[in-house]
């Protein structure tokens, strides 16, 4: 897992609302049963996009249920290059600007992601990469300490 | 019964009692694919061959797929559709050659470019169908998925025109793979075969995939017989049954002590064809030389193992999958008309399936026997039987990983010897 250090301590946990959905080329989604599981336990309300989401879909719910946090899952192997294509995408959006967009899962088609291919995904706007192996209490552990932008974004 | 070369292959291997097996096979490199049929069909095996497709032709993305041939990209398929004739009916005389069946295996919710292609190479089998290909693998509107396979199913019977007659497997019995209760499984595939059959297929194959008690999947096989008995009886048809398509034991004899339960399964159970899975399967893509001996593995321990002779305990898989039919086939003459009715209304509710065509108010579970039951069971008409296994506790995160792997684990724990056919099943808790 390769996360930015918190800026602030962290504020009380749950009750945010989180965009949930997986890029365009990948149709698996027990990944994505499970983490809504994970994040309704957490307390947060969660939007599950499902299958396979074009890139304009995810920006247009975006806008729809303004999020206050994206999250980005895929076990296909074309995480990290279809990601890349989805980050630009909704960072293009000057409405998205903010939001904080993580990504996670099976990303790459050989095992874990090169150095070179997670600074790639923070390039193109992630603000998390949680690659193969990182595990449950590190991603609920970021989510607790995450300082997310709510108040003050445009809407 | 009108049957093409691959019905005729899986009849004919029945009256001698032999289980057809198959891989999951498919390459993007045509010498690379006729190879892989040249060793199936060479295999210590009674098989079909398997040409399944990639990613890029399932979603109709052809430039991509012919980019990627351009270029050398790897494909994790056959792209039938991007490949001149010439080369999909060079790669197919490697089966020919020696009498083996073909079916062409893909996953696409909108087929109608590879059903062009099936009819240009004379393909005569392939699988799918308006629901298994359309709610747990894509968005696709479930009416546009049934408006396709329906004009798909009418195009392929053109297959005739030159003397062949088509073969359609429905996918129905598999859906998300996993937590499924047997009784949706086999409604559904009833369903699309009834489905098929309306428009036009004289010759169907219905698919169930194995789940986590190997009794509860010999009862729903045995409803699957019955169902298809009473509900298609004219028809040419054949049950094949899948080696478990979820989480897949991480260890090699747990792998192939899953495939040897699925090989008996299939004798015990009726199938004539068995879908089989290798010891790679959790790990990567399967080689050819893997493949060939998953096949000949489920082969050996399929020869062993004598048909059931008595009948199992039902539980009430046939009553509820009856139940299911009867409430899709009330709301309308026209089976997709009354698929999509159902799955509007959540008469039909796939557990754990995010597609916005599906209510997603029903939750399968796996009880303190092994069983699959239902936890909820939505606005389906079907009961939610608290005695099955005790009252079923809300899915959790937690609880929802360990369902998943449940059978992963009992297989790598419990692991019978590698070798078949003399190993036994293992032991599941009770």
């Amino acid at each position: 897992m390769t996360v930015p250090a918190p800026a602030r301590p962290a504020p009380a946990g749950g009750g945010r609302t989180v965009l949930l959905g997986t890029v365009s080329s990948d149709a698996h989604t027990w990944n994505l049963v499970y983490l809504q599981l994970l994040l309704e336990e957490a307390g947060h309300r969660v939007i599950n996009l499902g299958a396979c989401v074009p890139e304009e879909l995810f920006a247009a719910e975006c806008h729809r249920h303004d999020p206050d946090l994206v999250v980005v899952s895929s076990v296909n192997g074309h995480g990290c290059t279809d990601g890349k294509r989805l980050a630009a995408v909704l960072r293009a959006d000057p409405a998205l600007a903010d939001v904080p967009i993580v990504i996670g899962g099976k990303l790459g088609v050989a095992g874990r992601l090169t150095g070179t291919q997670v600074d790639e995904l923070f390039a193109a706007g992630y603000t998390a990469v949680f690659d193969d192996g990182a595990d449950r209490d590190r991603f609920l552990e970021y989510l607790g300490r995450l300082e997310l932008p709510v108040a003050g974004r445009a809407a | 019964m009108p049957r093409g070369p691959f019905a005729a292959a899986v009849a004919a291997a029945r009256a001698r009692g032999e289980l057809v097996v198959q891989p999951r096979m498919g390459f993007g490199d045509p010498a690379a694919m006729r190879a892989g049929l040249t060793a199936v069909a060479r295999a210590r095996a009674t098989t079909a061959g398997t040409v399944t497709l990639d990613s890029y032709t399932r979603v109709g993305d052809q430039a991509a797929a012919v980019r990627a041939l351009a270029d050398g990209s790897p494909l994790n398929g056959y792209p039938i559709v991007a490949h001149p004739v010439e080369v999909t009916r060079w790669v197919l005389a490697a089966a020919q050659r020696y009498g083996m069946p073909v079916q062409v295996r893909h996953g696409s919710a909108l087929p109608e470019e590879i059903f062009a292609a099936l009819l240009r190479t004379g393909v005569d089998a392939t699988e799918g169908g308006p629901v298994s290909y359309c709610l747990p693998y894509s968005r696709v509107p479930l009416r546009d998925a049934v408006d396709s396979w329906a004009r798909c199913c009418a195009a392929y019977t053109r297959l005739r025109d030159v003397g062949v007659e088509p073969h359609l497997e429905s996918f129905g019995g598999c859906l998300l793979g996993q937590l499924c209760p047997p009784s949706l499984l086999v409604a559904v595939t009833v369903l699309e075969g009834m489905f098929f059959r309306q428009h036009g297929l004289r010759s169907v194959s219905l698919s169930y995939a194995q789940q986590t008690c190997p009794e509860q999947d010999e009862e729903a096989l045995a409803a699957l017989r019955r169902l298809v008995d009473e509900l298609l009886p004219e028809l040419d048809s054949h049950i094949v049954l899948y080696t478990y398509m979820g989480v897949y034991p991480r260890t090699s004899e747990g792998a192939l002590g899953l495939l040897g339960a699925a090989a008996r399964l299939a004798v015990r159970g009726g199938a004539a064809r068995l879908i089989v899975k290798t010891p790679a399967e959790a790990h990567r893509i399967p080689t050819i030389e893997e493949n060939v001996a998953a096949l000949e593995h489920a082969a050996r321990v399929a020869a062993a193992e004598p048909p059931a002779t008595t009948g199992v305990e039902d539980t009430g898989i046939y009553a509820e999958a009856r139940a299911l039919i009867e409430a899709v086939l009330d709301l309308g003459s026209d089976v997709g008309v009354g698929l999509v009715r159902a799955f509007e209304r959540g008469h039909l509710d796939i557990p754990y399936c995010l597609h916005p065509d599906n209510a997603g108010q029903a939750r399968g579970y796996i009880t303190a026997r092994g069983r699959l039951a239902w936890a909820r069971a939505g606005r389906m008409p079907v009961r939610v039987d608290r005695a099955a296994g005790g009252r079923p506790a809300e899915m959790t995160s937690d609880g929802l990983l360990t369902a998943l792997s449940y059978v992963a684990t009992r297989y790598d724990q419990a692991a019978p010897p590698a070798v078949g056919p003399a190993e036994s099943v293992p032991a599941l808790p009770r």
